[in-house]
């Protein structure tokens, strides 16, 4: 009983740290509410500019790919409205920097595995770029362009399901980026690498469901379009809820299971390195 | 000038350094420039024309547009980092150089690796010309909006730059106008709202990089119906919003408080 009651304590005990670092994360980035109010601006612009030609294309071709122009429309501001909490332009992980300067050796020992610890930091900075930076996307694409919204109230509680996910995923794949700086020296090389598959491939630039043959099949199953195509799916209720989230555990679970083995390959190496 | 030559000389020597990050990056300069092809082929593997063009014109629009946007980007597109030199106090001893700023700060660390995008848009806009076949009396008119185009977008980098002066804590709102406007031109401004469409021919005049001009070279109609003679105002109204942004810059410098040591 003592050791049962000793585990319980030791857990209950991370699960308090995690949340204190959901915490802390929140908290760093809304220190920075000047720089994530001239995203949400930038994000903006570019959604009105992105709606356009998704309008064009969608009053040439209408019903394409499952979508009425005004899901196209929805469409492009759902996706614009996931830039900051999905950081799909990459980056938002501070191991990188922790990598290059050595401190990473440091995190490497704390109590707490490296993963959760940055996953915890991460979630906390997400839930507040949804509030600065996708709620004013979304506000001004619906009163400029008017969005659907799910008329379906069971949607609500699964997409918010499959947009943490998405942001799990998000995570899953940039931890990933960030630790492989340990074997590549270089960040910027894969840092430009890893922009131009998640920008194509998530769907940021165009939906994936008009993306032709077999390079719409392949990006349908890759775990970018988990990230922003999916979550934005389920809001327009274009996708079946359990298979789409399914389909995102299914790949938290591959990109957070392959970051632990990284980082497991990680300590190895740093221990190599430092000598 | 001939200052600003040395500079960038400098940095590129730098770059040099490190031949496989220079090549990396120049390579996904390349590539990451080329998904925006990626997506007008997709676009049009959906549809035959987007806006009133089909897909020759739209990679003619695409490809000058680009070119002048990334030569602009790669000449001067640094001045978009004066809030940088400003939060770390390194603009002081830009004012105390005999060289102007706006030449310090466009030729701090210049990154040669962008020219790879311009590389890339000159392609693409060479192959359009290929498939539309321009005659030499419409033909003369490429080479003027290309460099109106680079005035106009240096212009807005240099706009954007001087808006930093007061909004130093938020440098990515003049991202909005100075990639926004890049991605804005390298669609028809037929597909944009009508409003939108007057904003910038008569406001903030990105209608002149390729849009104007583009459509003597392509010899269309205005799908909007503006006047024709704006077609031939591209170099005025570079000069004019040219004029514009070095009085900005300017006010920027004059208005710029040190923080202290």
């Amino acid at each position: 009983m003592p050791t049962i009651h000793r585990r319980f304590l030791a857990e209950s005990h991370y699960l308090s740290l995690y949340a204190q670092l959901v915490g802390y994360g929140f908290r760093k980035h809304a220190t920075y509410w000047g720089a994530a109010a001239a995203g949400a601006f930038t994000n903006t612009v570019f959604g009105v500019l992105r709606a356009y030609v998704l309008i064009a294309l969608w009053r040439a071709r209408p019903g394409l790919g499952g979508y009425d122009v005004t899901d196209a429309v929805t469409f492009c501001f759902l996706t614009q409205a996931y830039i900051g909490p999905m950081q799909v332009f990459g980056g938002g992980l501070e191991i990188t920097q922790r990598i290059r300067t050595g401190d990473i050796a440091l995190d490497l020992v704390r109590p707490a595995p490296l993963i959760f610890w940055s996953l915890s930091e991460d979630l906390g900075r997400a839930g507040y770029l949804f509030l600065a930076r996708s709620l004013p996307p979304t506000v001004v694409g619906a009163l400029l362009f008017g969005i659907t919204f799910p008329s379906d109230a069971a949607v609500w509680p699964a997409f918010a399901v499959s947009f943490a996910l998405g942001v799990v995923i998000s995570f899953g794949w940039r931890y990933i980026v960030a630790l492989a700086i340990c074997w590549l020296r270089d960040d910027r090389g894969i840092a430009v690498m890893s922009l131009v598959l998640t920008t194509f491939f998530s769907g940021l630039m165009l939906p994936l469901t008009i993306f032709p043959g077999r390079l719409g099949t392949l990006a349908r199953a890759l775990p970018w379009s988990a990230m922003v195509q999916v979550p934005a799916d389920v809001f327009l209720g274009k996708a079946g809820i359990p298979g789409a989230l399914g389909f995102q555990a299914l790949w938290a679970a591959v990109l957070l299971a392959l970051g632990a083995l990284l980082t497991r390959a990680a300590r190895r190496k740093v221990v190599v390195d430092g000598g | 000038m001939r200052v600003y030559l040395l500079l960038i000389w400098t940095w590129t020597r730098a770059a040099a350094r490190y031949p496989a990050s220079f090549t990396l990056m120049t390579i996904g300069g390349c590539v990451a420039a080329g998904l925006d092809v990626a997506v007008i082929w997709i676009i049009f593997h959906n549809t035959t024309t987007l806006g009133g063009f089909d897909l020759p014109e739209v990679m003619f629009l695409y490809g000058s547009a680009g070119l002048s946007f990334s030569v602009a980007d790669l000449l001067f597109g640094n001045a978009d980092r004066i809030s940088q030199h400003i939060k770390a106090g390194t603009f002081d001893g830009m004012l105390i150089r005999p060289v102007g700023t706006f030449v310090q700060v466009a030729a701090d660390r210049f990154t040669p690796h962008r020219a790879g995008r311009a590389l890339q848009a000159a392609v693409v806009l060479a192959v359009a010309l290929a498939r539309l076949d321009v005659p030499a009396t419409r033909a003369w008119m490429i080479p003027v909006m290309v460099v109106s185009g680079i005035v106009i977008s240096t212009s807005i980098w240099a706009l954007g730059g001087a808006a930093q002066f007061l909004l130093t804590d938020a440098p990515e709102v003049a991202n909005a106008f100075t990639y926004g406007g890049a991605t804005l031109t390298q669609y028809p401004l037929s597909v944009y709202g009508a409003d939108l469409v007057r904003g910038v021919t008569y406001v903030l005049p990105l209608a002149f990089v390729n849009w104007q001009p583009g459509l003597f070279v392509l010899d269309r109609d205005d799908p909007l119906g503006l006047p024709y003679w704006l077609r031939f105002l591209s170099p005025a109204a570079a000069a004019a919003l040219a004029l514009v942004a070095v009085y900005a810059w300017r006010s920027g410098v004059r208005r710029y408080r040190s923080t202290g040591s």
